[in-house]
């Protein structure tokens, strides 16, 4: 089983762009929910489907994901028959045209072409869902198809979702193209960015981009498969998130204060893994208020917090306020500071400013480091 | 040892038995603390913060558990190539048939055999059950600055209750003159703490000696230290101040939890002076849109839809809308369903509070054990 398939996971495009928090860090090491990583998602997917043979193809800035990956331990992965390699491209610069996903591939080919597994999946380090690969695979094997797309249905494209592809559908559940999605309508297929595909196919696309264009992806590539090649769509259900602006980062985060909604991606058996950083407990102190709102380890917590995602080792002082925010790591928010809609990058204090607030519909932003 | 020379044996074998069915499964030293730590995760975090790699865990009692949790050394940091945390439960050996640990000191002396393997010049014996921070090299450069045979942590208490401790008498240079068990009239109020430091060569002979000794009950307090003292072998004692507190009763263990609420010299928000723990992938703390959350100290995984007041809770507590937990601690995975009251109680892991009940009582003396789940009952 375990050896059916090895595993890519894929950096966003390079068009997509965070205002803000994508200043500091690639999307896969993006906070999530406090205490996770957006990569967390991918590669707990694959760990928990016994994917042990793992690469991550790190386009820019890879310092954070490298540390926060490490050994790969925590993430369950076999340290002897397995491994979680990152791969570094040398030739491109961080916001090159020429900074692909297919040219990561290809300075990286020795590795892919090395690999003993039949299959390859591919997943994107900017989403956020929880799926068993095995079901994939087997729905791969037993359609006989060529490449597999895994696709989320929703109602938001109009607002939600930029920058993502969309997937045309035949009726027979046949992948006609893909196409970038213009928020025409609200209802789409929004493609996952996950793919199942041979080994040798996957290679095969890799090298054909050569001769197509030095700025293809490989989402282009799986495009003109389409029309040459067997490609069908696999419907993906449960909570799904593609964080590829500030507002969706914002959206897929609030979104998971339903505690239903949550219970269902972290389900018992199927574990999320992170590094831990070996955080005390939170103390919530007499006189706080916190309501729907999740809390990680480490906070001391002395004023009021409301729908908001506090992340670790935060202080929020007497009678400040913290509502319909997300406050990440090391933050210290002092007495009687008001925030509201805001995402509060690692590292601030906010101290003199004694408001901060969005009028807009895209949530406030305060820089990493920031003292205010 | 790279950097103290220096290998630590915790004793670990104690049943704990006023601990009632809180160790009926687990031994003392494998009980939960703190939100998210074991009792035993302190000496093991310290010795990886004084830079101790070797760590042997001697236990005779439901050892499963507790071999299981700490072999996996990656959890302190103790997994490097020359580290490691060893269980050492009592084994046959080719001179001598299977026995159970007579005492402390022969839990030792039965294992001069590991402790030869890493061939350490000092042997650092610390207990599993004590809660506190402490820097062994720290302790360890007093007693070589003193040049000791044996180097003994004691902690100043309250003189009314010296008498319920092991008292260490010393001259004004800290050497220990006499040692007295639980005295009558107490004539210092420096504690013993069971944390010692030996030079491990003449440790190793005197053991052999205990070993042999048919009148020797074979325990560091009562045989070990005296026959020292007696020999005119060098003793110091180490004062050490900060948070200490030996959680040897459910009262203890509760009060325990309960000083995280206040701020002390506990302080584990240290990020220098971490204490590591198994590592349980759960949620951040969710708290509902309708609970009240007034002085807790809570952990990730937790769900409060309730109303939890001056408590602690662990990881994974779940506390349903309508419930209310005062006074109290859930320890891990504790659940409390809707509309039950946990009041001045001790929830053991795992353990359920059915729906309406109530457990514990505000003006009970003693802390109520809660280890087997609670019936509910619909209104």
């Amino acid at each position: 089983m375990a050896n059916r398939a090895f595993g890519v996971i894929n950096s966003a495009p390079n068009f997509i762009r965070v205002e803000g928090l994508h200043d500091y860090r690639p999307i896969g090491a993006f906070s999530f929910l406090g205490r996770y990583r957006v990569i967390d998602f991918p590669i707990s997917n694959m760990s928990n489907s016994g994917i042990d043979k793992i690469h991550v193809y790190l386009n820019s800035r890879p310092r954070s994901i490298v540390e926060h990956i490490g050994s790969g331990r925590h993430y369950n992965i076999n340290s002897k028959r397995g491994s979680l390699q990152m791969m570094f491209t040398q030739n491109n610069g961080a916001s090159s045209i020429y900074n692909t996903d297919i040219n990561s591939f290809m300075e990286n080919i020795e590795q892919i072409e090395r690999t003993s597994q039949d299959y390859v999946v591919i997943a994107p380090s900017y989403m956020v869902y929880k799926q068993d690969l095995n079901a994939l695979l087997d729905f791969h094997e037993a359609t006989g198809t060529d490449i597999t797309i895994m696709y989320h249905k929703v109602d938001q494209a109009k607002d939600y979702y930029r920058g993502c592809n969309v997937v045309n559908l035949n009726k027979q559940k046949g992948v006609e193209s893909l196409e970038r999605n213009m928020g025409t309508a609200k209802e789409k297929n929004i493609c996952m960015d996950t793919y199942v595909m041979s080994k040798e196919l996957f290679i095969y696309l890799i090298k054909r981009a050569k001769n197509e264009s030095s700025a293809y992806s490989f989402a282009d590539m799986i495009n003109l498969a389409c029309h040459d090649m067997d490609v069908r769509g696999y419907l993906h259900k449960g909570y799904f998130a593609a964080i590829t602006s500030l507002d969706d980062f914002y959206r897929a985060n609030i979104e998971l204060l339903d505690y239903n909604i949550a219970s269902e991606l972290f389900r018992p058996g199927w574990q999320i893994y992170t590094k831990t950083t070996d955080a005390c407990p939170s103390k919530y102190f007499s006189g706080s208020r916190v309501n729907n709102s999740m809390i990680c380890n480490g906070c001391l917590i002395e004023g009021t917090v409301e729908n908001s995602i506090i992340g670790r080792n935060v202080h929020i002082g007497k009678d400040a306020v913290i509502r319909d925010s997300i406050i990440l790591s090391y933050s210290d928010i002092a007495d009687g500071v008001k925030v509201e809609r805001a995402v509060v990058d690692k590292w601030v204090k906010i101290k003199k400013l004694k408001a901060i607030t969005s009028n807009g519909v895209t949530p406030a932003y305060v820089k990493r480091n920031d003292i205010l | 040892m790279a950097q103290t020379n220096m290998l630590a044996m915790i004793l670990a074998g104690g049943r704990g038995s006023r601990l009632h069915e809180l160790t009926n499964k687990v031994a003392k030293p494998a009980v939960s603390y703190g939100g998210k730590y074991r009792i035993i995760d302190f000496p093991l975090s310290n010795c990886a913060n004084s830079g101790i790699d070797i760590v042997g865990v001697l236990t005779q009692y439901e050892s499963v558990l507790l071999n299981s949790y700490v072999a996996a050394g990656g959890r302190w940091g103790l997994d490097t190539r020359d580290s490691g945390v060893f269980v050492l439960t009592p084994r046959e050996k080719a001179d001598s048939g299977l026995d159970v640990y007579r005492g402390t000191a022969d839990a030792i002396s039965q294992n001069i055999d590991f402790i030869d393997n890493y061939d350490p010049e000092y042997l650092l014996v610390l207990s599993g059950d004590h809660i506190y921070k402490m820097n062994y090299a720290k302790m360890l450069a007093f007693h070589k600055e003193h040049n000791a045979d044996a180097t003994i942590a004691v902690i100043g208490v309250p003189m009314k209750e010296a008498s319920r401790f092991g008292i260490m008498n010393t001259d004004e240079e800290k050497r220990i003159v006499e040692f007295e068990e639980k005295p009558a009239k107490p004539k210092s109020n420096l504690a013993s703490m069971g944390i010692y430091i030996f030079k491990w060569k003449l440790m190793r002979k005197m053991l052999i000696e205990d070993m042999k000794n048919p009148d020797s009950s074979h325990d560091f307090g009562k045989d070990f230290i005296p026959v020292m003292l007696e020999e005119g072998k060098s003793l110091y004692a180490y004062e050490f101040s900060g948070y200490w507190k030996d959680v040897g009763t459910i009262d203890s263990l509760w009060e325990a939890n309960m000083d995280l609420l206040d701020s002390n010299e506990l302080d584990l928000d240290d990020s220098s002076w971490k204490i590591y723990t198994e590592d349980v992938a759960s949620l951040p703390a969710y708290i509902g849109p309708k609970a009240r959350v007034d002085r807790a100290y809570m952990s990730q995984g937790v769900s409060v839809e309730g109303q939890v007041t001056n408590s602690v809770l662990f990881t994974n507590a779940k506390v349903a809308a309508g419930a209310k937990i005062i006074d109290s601690v859930l320890m891990p995975g504790a659940v409390v369903e809707e509309g039950a009251t946990v009041t001045r109680a001790l929830v053991a892991d795992n353990v359920k509070i059915g729906k309406n009940a109530t457990v514990g009582n505000k003006k009970s003396e003693e802390i109520l054990l809660v280890a087997k789940n609670v019936k509910g009952e619909d209104k």
